[in-house]
């Protein structure tokens, strides 16, 4: 590996050694935490979490956010569960017409992203808004769904690895979704063209890239991601709440910016976010294992890892320019 | 070059207008297979209208594009690629973050059922470069090369689409002189092979070593086409300007008198680590200093050392005789130092205010801002500035992106003539805009240097430095080697000076 490869590589280096690092220091401290069990029980409790970071990644790497991914999860969950709870319909249609919802506001944020060049942030605010007042207009309790269809086929399946450690329906769907997410980004071109729009938009117009179309795409896909995450989330709760997974767009952020994704686009991967949500989830599972600490903490060591990565892929951009103009 | 040559490329009676202004009315452009055609004309001439015409950027109102004898209306740049027409952008317009095989083939990836095969991309990146006599790991990130390379990188991706038509627009702004050697070679090369190129630039000695015809455009219009080798010089920058040859003729050399009293500034062996080492220098009143050298010899560096915009490490600095210790930009521009940076639209205007604004900016930071000048004065003081230093169009109210890169330059100069400089940093002046405006602001140096002011004045095109200053520092490797003054300075003599026993 050259050295400029190396330096575009660096940054995930450190999050897998950074993820190793606490995961083996949470293994000696605390008896039980390296099982597989654990290991694999990770996978669930994050998959909402890390499906819609999947999708913040692609967007981050075009150089844009999506801020309307928590409420999205929040407004399809409560909408699938009230499909389900009050009209019957089969848990794949109240599943189905959720992901449809999510696709058709992610289409028209990348619309409005696109087409009239108005900011990412302010976009994808008022699909926050608007998700989550949806959400609430639907029902402002929590349904707990009963179907039997729902129960039997999706939220209580679980397959065994060994006789402890099981993986159940949303880690199956996190996992896809994680390697169809590093094929697209990696060996397609619609997945290159998300890079070329981040490392520079005008050039990308110029190369006779379809800029637009791949922006469309990009917020078209994290909003059917949201909504997936949404499906996964009832799935993993069993019901539906308007305001769940609120502020979880910033915790999606965090992941992928430990990963090694640059906000400014152009530059991270699909892996690293999977390691970003990995660190959040050692994080969270050390401080649950420990019992005497608050969860809180959780948010100190989150704002603490977050600020040491920023600073460390500062030094990386530096020592790279430097190079350069030498 | 033979005549006979079949025609690719014809472009007829080509009109384009915009809201309230006509780029291009009745333009008529031809280009044979295997030919380098140069297109000049001032900024605003309507070169860069016509090439993104046949680019496929623009859509010209009237006129037809033929090429190999079909007739195209392009609508994106795309249709334009895909029809043989390849373009290379003036700043390199690819993709920093992505591998140097992904920017040529980028869009047009050979694909199987498992994505992109990757190592299909590489060995076609790598044949694109083996054309141009290259050889790079076509897996390093582009923003590991040089411009130069970059810009190679670039005219490979073009030469990619099995291109008929290359268009090299202002190519060469950014690389030395050694850099644009390798640029023509290639370009002599594709010729070779029948390709049709056209080169836009604003260097006259490149038009002059590569093209073997010269289109002018001069106010939207087409004003001729000749061969290259029977259009003298003088002749050319008459046409492009429309102007008569005998009046450029008397913009004779500056004269060489200088009766060096106190300098205004000294610099005793001063160094900053990766910029300069042991420079020496003293600058009079009235004084002209040309810094020369090859790109990345320390000039631009200098110049920000002496406007305070870095710090020195070793050495002393002194003004008027006094040593200077610590020194930063406020300080520079109280001592009456001014800087007009390299990069105009980065380091120089604020392009979203307006004449007016960008004009009186310093002379309102150093008036202090809570004494603000009232609205009428500064419609008086930037009005006068700006037509002083004919500054077009003369509404100062305009923001200051739309001008054309001389009349930004001629407002940066007025901002600082706004507030009567004692020395004035001239970094690159002349880059990139049209001979007219070139001549007008050499010919403000030599008279306001008349009134006492000084001047550094760096610039790549020698026939400028010769013509504008007294005194000639020669710079390499970060180094000042020689100090030529008065009738020492010629273009050979610098040319040696940068030359000489380098290793």
């Amino acid at each position: 590996m050259s050295r400029a490869n190396l330096q575009a590589k660096l940054p995930v280096m450190i999050t897998a050694v950074v993820f190793l690092a606490l995961y083996l220091g949470a293994g000696l401290h605390f008896d039980n935490f390296l099982t597989l069990r654990v290991f694999f029980n990770q996978f669930s409790t994050n998959s909402f979490l890390g499906i819609v970071a999947v999708g913040m990644t692609f967007v981050i790497l075009t150089g844009g956010i999506d801020l309307s991914v928590g409420s999205m999860i929040g407004c399809t969950s409560i909408m699938a569960a009230s499909l389900m709870k009050f009209h019957h319909v089969h848990p794949l249609v109240g599943l189905g017409i959720p992901l449809l919802f999510g696709i058709l506001i992610g289409y028209t944020q990348g619309v409005l992203v696109a087409k009239f060049s108005l900011p990412p942030f302010l976009v994808t605010l008022a699909g926050l808004f608007f998700c989550r007042g949806v959400a609430l207009f639907i029902s402002q309790e929590t349904l707990n769904i009963e179907d039997e269809f729902f129960k039997k086929s999706l939220s209580e399946v679980s397959f065994h690895i060994t006789d402890k450690a099981t993986v159940s329906v949303p880690s199956i769907i996190f996992i896809l979704v994680v390697a169809v997410g590093m094929f697209v980004s990696l060996r397609t071109p619609f997945g290159r063209n998300v890079f070329a729009i981040g490392g520079n938009r005008q050039s990308a117009e110029l190369m006779g890239l379809p800029v637009r179309k791949t922006l469309i795409g990009v917020y078209t896909l994290s909003g059917f991601l949201g909504a997936l995450g949404g499906a996964v989330f009832t799935i993993f709760t069993s019901s539906g709440n308007a305001t769940s997974a609120t502020g979880l767009e910033l915790d999606a952020i965090a992941a992928a910016v430990i990963g090694g994704t640059l906000l400014s686009g152009g530059y991270g991967s699909v892996f690293g976010t999977l390691l970003g949500v990995g660190i959040l989830g050692v994080v969270q599972t050390a401080i649950a294992f420990d019992g005497n600490l608050n969860s809180w903490w959780t948010k100190i060591v989150i704002g603490a890892l977050l600020m040491a990565f920023m600073l460390v892929q500062k030094g990386i951009e530096r020592a790279a320019t430097r190079k350069v103009t030498v | 070059m033979a005549g006979e040559r079949p025609t690719c490329l014809q472009l007829t009676g080509i009109g384009k207008r915009f809201p309230g202004v006509v780029a291009l009315a009745g333009v008529d452009f031809d280009l044979r297979q295997g030919e380098i055609h140069a297109l000049l004309g001032e900024n605003g001439a309507g070169k860069s209208t016509l090439i993104k015409v046949m680019t496929g950027v623009y859509t010209a109102d009237d006129g037809t594009v033929d090429l190999n004898g079909k007739q195209y209306a392009f609508k994106t740049p795309q249709e334009a690629v895909n029809a043989g027409i390849s373009t290379v952008y003036q700043e390199v317009n690819l993709l920093p973050n992505l591998s140097i095989a992904e920017n040529i083939c980028l869009g047009r990836e050979a694909k199987g059922a498992f994505g992109i095969k990757w190592n299909d991309v590489r060995a076609r990146a790598v044949k694109a470069l083996a054309r141009l006599d290259l050889k790079l790991d076509v897996k390093a990130p582009l923003s590991s090369l040089s411009i130069a390379l970059q810009q190679m990188v670039a005219i490979a991706r073009a030469l990619d689409v099995s291109a008929k038509v290359l268009v090299l627009d202002e190519p060469t702004s950014s690389l030395d002189a050694h850099e644009v050697e390798q640029l023509f070679a290639t370009m002599r090369k594709l010729r070779e092979e029948g390709l049709g190129i056209i080169f836009v630039t604003h260097f006259l000695d490149q038009v002059y070593a590569v093209s073997d015809r010269i289109t002018i455009l001069r106010n939207g219009q087409k004003i001729g086409v000749w061969n290259a080798s029977e259009l003298p010089r003088l002749e050319l920058v008459s046409q492009m300007i429309g102007r008569d040859a005998a009046v450029l003729e008397s913009q004779g050399t500056a004269s060489l008198t200088t009766e060096t009293s106190t300098p205004f500034l000294t610099f005793e062996g001063v160094g900053r680590k990766g910029a300069i080492e042991g420079v020496q220098l003293n600058i009079g009143p009235g004084q002209v200093m040309g810094f020369a050298g090859l790109l990345g010899s320390g000039r631009s560096e200098t110049v920000r050392l002496i406007f305070g915009a870095d710090t020195k490490d070793s050495g002393n600095f002194l003004l008027d005789g006094r040593t200077i210790q610590r020194f930063n930009q406020r300080k520079a521009i109280l001592s009456g130092i001014g800087l007009c940076p390299e990069d105009r639209k980065k380091e120089g205007v604020f392009p979203e205010l307006s004449i007016r604004e960008n004009i009186l900016v310093v002379y309102q930071a150093k008036r202090g801002w809570l004494r603000k000048l009232s609205l009428p004065k500064q419609k008086q003081m930037a009005g006068a500035l700006a037509k002083d230093l004919g500054v077009h169009p003369p509404d100062i109210e305009r923001p200051i992106q739309f001008l054309s890169g001389g009349n930004q330059q001629k407002a940066l100069l007025a901002r600082w003539m706004a507030v009567e400089p004692r020395l004035l940093l001239l970094d690159e002046p002349t880059r990139g805009i049209d001979v007219g405006a070139k001549f007008e602001i050499m010919s403000l140096v030599s008279k306001q240097r008349e009134e006492g002011r000084s001047f550094v004045f760096v610039s790549s095109e020698l026939t400028e430095v010769v013509r504008t200053c007294q005194s000639v520092l020669v710079m390499r490797d970060r180094k000042a080697i020689k100090t030529l003054t008065g009738k020492e300075i010629t273009e050979d003599s610098i040319i040696h000076a940068i030359a000489e026993d380098s290793k």
